[in-house]
Order: C-alpha cells, then sequence, then structure tokens
C-alpha cells in the first residue's frame, strides 16, 4: 500500500516533468526492464489524460456558453429567420402602397359622394328600409302628406303647413281622411273644389285603422246634395278597377288603377294593395270602384317600390262611425244608401264626385 | 431561398493553430462566425435557438477533440465539417423526439463525419462517466482532484489551500481520492 502510493506520486511527478537527473533516467530504466510497471505507467497515464480531457471539455463549455451570453441571438436570429410566408413577405413590402391607396380611394369615393349630395339625400330612405328590414313592426310606408309650405294657396289666410284629401261622409258636413294628415295639428280647415275654405273640427279618430272623422263646423258652409256614392262593406276582389281623385297639388288630380293584392304592407289585412299613381298628398282620397262604390281610402305607399299604394279598406271606415258616439254628434251622422254613379262614364263621375272631395289642410 | 451568411469568417488554419494553442479570443471568432449558420440549419428544421445552442457547442467539442487529438488533417473547409457535424447531430435528435424519419432541409455541403462521430460518443460516454465519478466522490476529494490534475496546481499549492500540515499529508489524501475515483469511474 505504501509502496504503491509512493509509486503514484512518482508517476505523477513524471508524467508532470518534474523528475530529473538520475531519477529520471532510473525510471526510464525500469519501464524498460518491468513490463508489469510498465503497464501501471500507462494505465495511470491513460486515466489522467480522461480526466485532463474532461477538465479541458468543462472548461471549453464554460468558455462557450460565456461568448454566447455575450451574442445578440435576436439580432441573428433575424437576420437567418426562416423567411415569412409570400403573402407576409408581400404585405410587408407592399402596406405602405397599400395604405396610401386605400386612403386615396376613401377620400375619392367619399368627396364624389358628398359633392353630388349623396348623404344629404338618401340615408334617411336607407335607414327606413334598413329599420322595416330590421323591425317589420315598423311600416315603411311614406305617408302621402304633401307638403304646401312652398307654394302659398290662394284665397283663405294662411297656407296650411301639411296638406291631403278628405271626403264627405254625409251631406250635413261630415268629413273622413287618414289620422296621420291630421295627426299633431293645431286646426285643421278644409277647402272645396271651388276654393271655400271651411273650419273643422276633430270627431273621432282611429289611429290604428288610420283614419279621422271631421266635422265642419263653419257657419259659411251650406248642406251638400246627397252623397252620389256608397261605402262597400264586402271587401273587393283582386284585379277591380279603381279609381282615385285626391289633392296632390292645388286642384283635384283624376288617378287611376286596380286592386293589386287583397292586403296591405307587409301582410295588413286592413288595406288593399291598389296599383295606381299617388303622391303625397292623396293620403286620405277615396278609392272608388267603377261602380261608384267606396272600396277604400289611400293611407300611403311603400318606400323605393314602384306602383305599390296602400288604401283602407272601406268597412273599416264603416267601423268607424259605428264606433262614433251617435248621441255626442250635434248631427246625425247617417252614411248613404244610395249610389247615383254607377253606369256613368268616368268624366261624369268625376263631374258629379268633384263637390265632396276637399283638400284637409293642416297648421 | 438561400440567405447567404455574410461575416468575415477567420482562415481556417488560423483557427486550427489557436485551438491547438487554447486561445480563447479563436474559440470567440469560432463561435461567432459559424453560430448564426447552425441557428439557421436548426430553426429552419423545427428547432429553437437553445437546441441550435446545444447542436453547435458540441460540434465544437468534436472539433475540439479532433484537432487536439493530433494528426490533424484539414480535407474540408472548416465551416463544411462543423456544418455536417451539426447536421448529423441535429437529425439524431429529431429522430429521437419523433418516430417518423425526418430529413433536414439543407443550406450548405456536407461532408461525411460519421467516425468522427462515432470517436466523439466513445468520448462522450467517458466524459460521462468521468463527470458523473467525480460528483460522486464527494468533496475535498473532487477539488483536490481538479486542482491537482485539470489545474495543474502543484502540490504546495494544495497543501495550503486544504491546510494540509505538510505535502505528504496532501499527497497521501490525492492518492486515496485518485483511487477512489478510479474504483467509481470503473464501476460504472
Amino acid at each position: 500500500m505504501k509502496g504503491d502510493l509512493e509509486l503514484m506520486n512518482l508517476i505523477d511527478a513524471y508524467l508532470k516533468g518534474e523528475l530529473a537527473g538520475s531519477e529520471l533516467s532510473d525510471f526510464e530504466q525500469k519501464r524498460i526492464s518491468d513490463p508489469s510497471f510498465d503497464l501501471k505507467v500507462v494505465e495511470h497515464q491513460n486515466f489522467i489524460l480522461n480526466l485532463s480531457e474532461y477538465g479541458s471539455r468543462v472548461k471549453l463549455s464554460s468558455d462557450m456558453n460565456v461568448i454566447h451570453e455575450s451574442l445578440d441571438i435576436q439580432a441573428i436570429k433575424d437576420e437567418v429567420a426562416p423567411e415569412a410566408p409570400r403573402v407576409i413577405r408581400l404585405w410587408k413590402k407592399y402596406r405602405i402602397s397599400t395604405a396610401i391607396a386605400a386612403t386615396v380611394a376613401l377620400i375619392a369615393v367619399s368627396g364624389t359622394l358628398l359633392s353630388t349630395g349623396y348623404f344629404s339625400k338618401s340615408i334617411s330612405t336607407n335607414v327606413n328600409l334598413l329599420r322595416r328590414e330590421i323591425n317589420s313592426i315598423k311600416r315603411s310606408q311614406n305617408a302621402l302628406i304633401k307638403n304646401i309650405n312652398d307654394k302659398p294657396a290662394k284665397g283663405p289666410s294662411d297656407p296650411g303647413e301639411y296638406g291631403g284629401t278628405g271626403f264627405a261622409l254625409s251631406s250635413n258636413g261630415y268629413v273622413v281622411t287618414n289620422f296621420h294628415v291630421i295627426k299633431g295639428a293645431d286646426s285643421v280647415y278644409v277647402q272645396n273644389s271651388g276654393g271655400e275654405s271651411f273650419k273643422v273640427k276633430l270627431i273621432y279618430i282611429d289611429p290604428a285603422y288610420d283614419l279621422a272623422v271631421l266635422q265642419i263646423t263653419d257657419p259659411g258652409f251650406e248642406k251638400l246634395a246627397s252623397l252620389p256614392y256608397t261605402f262597400k262593406k264586402a271587401a273587393s276582389d283582386v284585379g277591380e278597377d279603381v279609381f282615385t281623385i285626391g289633392f296632390p297639388r292645388d286642384e283635384q288630380v283624376l288617378g287611376k288603377g286596380y286592386v293589386s293584392a287583397k292586403n296591405g304592407f307587409a301582410g295588413d289585412t286592413v288595406a288593399y294593395q291598389v296599383s295606381i299613381p299617388v303622391n303625397p298628398g292623396n293620403s286620405g282620397g277615396p278609392l272608388l270602384d267603377n261602380l261608384g262604390n267606396v272600396i277604400g281610402i289611400i293611407n300611403g305607399k311603400q318606400a323605393l317600390l314602384d306602383g305599390a299604394a296602400f288604401a283602407i279598406k272601406s268597412s273599416y271606415i264603416l267601423k268607424s262611425i259605428e264606433a262614433i258616439p251617435q248621441d255626442s254628434l250635434d248631427e246625425k251622422l247617417v252614411v248613404n244608401k244610395r249610389n247615383t254613379l254607377a253606369g256613368l262614364s268616368r268624366k261624369e263621375q268625376f263631374k258629379k264626385l268633384e263637390p265632396y272631395i276637399y283638400m284637409v289642410k293642416v297648421y | 431561398m438561400k440567405k447567404e451568411l455574410k461575416s468575415s469568417a477567420p482562415a481556417d488554419s488560423e483557427i486550427v493553430l489557436g485551438i491547438l494553442n487554447d486561445s480563447k479570443e479563436t474559440l470567440s471568432r469560432l463561435y461567432t462566425s459559424y453560430f448564426p449558420m447552425v441557428l439557421q440549419l436548426v430553426l429552419k428544421n423545427n428547432g429553437n435557438e437553445d437546441d441550435a445552442k446545444d447542436v453547435f457547442q458540441e460540434s465544437i467539442i468534436v472539433l475540439y477533440n479532433k484537432v487536439k487529438g493530433g494528426n490533424f488533417e484539414l480535407n474540408s473547409k472548416l465551416k463544411t465539417f462543423l456544418y455536417s457535424v451539426c447536421r448529423r447531430l441535429w437529425l439524431k435528435r429529431l429522430n429521437e423526439q419523433s418516430k417518423t424519419r425526418r430529413n433536414i432541409q439543407d443550406f450548405s455541403d456536407i461532408i461525411a463525419v460519421e467516425d468522427d462521430l462515432e470517436k466523439h460518443e466513445e468520448k462522450d460516454r467517458q466524459f460521462e462517466m468521468m463527470e458523473l465519478a467525480l460528483n460522486q466522490l464527494g468533496e475535498p476529494c473532487k477539488t483536490i482532484i481538479e486542482d491537482y490534475y485539470i489545474q495543474n496546481r502543484s502540490m504546495q499549492e494544495i497543501c495550503e489551500k486544504f491546510g494540509y500540515t505538510n505535502a505528504d499529508n496532501a499527497k497521501t489524501q490525492k492518492y486515496k481520492c485518485l483511487q477512489r475515483l478510479k474504483k467509481l469511474f470503473f464501476q460504472t
């Protein structure tokens, strides 16, 4: 054991080159003469080599780690990073140009729309339509109220703010029109074809059916001759020729058409759909068939759609009349039962109807 | 698609000389010159920068062992050698990770490095065995052995460091430690 320890120390000293002179020559001599000694030296040498290789590798690794820490890995990564897919590269390359092009396009489009007055005129209609689509309860009907503000009426006092049409229910001064025509009115006047204006008072309104019954209270009003038309109780068939008279301007205008559907807007059973030319101001006008029966009252037309006007069915007018408590009326409201228009030509019918149809002026 | 890496690589012969002289500067230049190439290889082939670091450092160890092992012949560019080693190492790792065989997308020429890697594996095994043995050895034996055989400190220094009364005591201690280390090393 002791000898082994000394031997190892000797070999260590030899390997480190610490031996000199006679010690070294003795040592080398012994290696040559004693193979088992030589084997021990080689064994030890290999092990020490192994150990020092271990040491240098540990050192190398730590040195490399120091170098690695000092590198800007992210920068290198960016330089060598796998190239982004084609689309992303194109986007990176052209995004500024794209942004500029998009901006120019946006400015050009909005500029054009602005200069042509696109925003000012059509947005409200679009909104109406939109609202109708989203919320089908809301009826997108254009109330056919004519704004007569721009044209001063001749004769009687101030021009009305809004206008519509109404027609006589009886000879003693009851007139029916649409609720929306007189809605929010301070005072309402009616004007006959002769240009005479009469003050009326509101007798009855029925917002659900868009109906209003007025009574002429003006002392200057003279009783009319008995009505030439009657009110049809039954529903009219699709295809029936009809006509209407109204005040889309300051004069009575005759419009001709036919019943195009049994129900009104969005399946509204209160109204017919009528294919007839109507304009703002026609609201409240009577819708008559060829025989001169009132089958309805014009109340609207569909926005953005041609030839789809709507008329409240005459049976609802009769219901409204029945709903008016007769006791509260100054004069009895008796609905005419005799028709004197049947068989007449349209010209003669128009002439006979003229005095019973009023322009309703709302202030 | 291939992106040329522009970095002024040092001359191969300089590096070999530097390695033999244990020059830190050479290691630094070697590292900074060729790490990007390996990073590119690994990143492009489903790896991250840590993988690249491991693979690259291993390849440098292979190179050092090869150069220091003597009779080193430079029969290809160092760059090609390092690239080939890294490629093999990374391919091996990829195959260990998944059962399916993968192939690798190349950026550079490759040379056959199988022999070098076989040697490296052998050395690697020995390295691990030595590491394990040294760790099992415990203190102060580990430090004494490392100081004497790796740091090449003299017995006198060690004697002072550990507070042995004389060099003979230290030598005895070193001898015992070495015997234990050998035992640990060869039994594993």
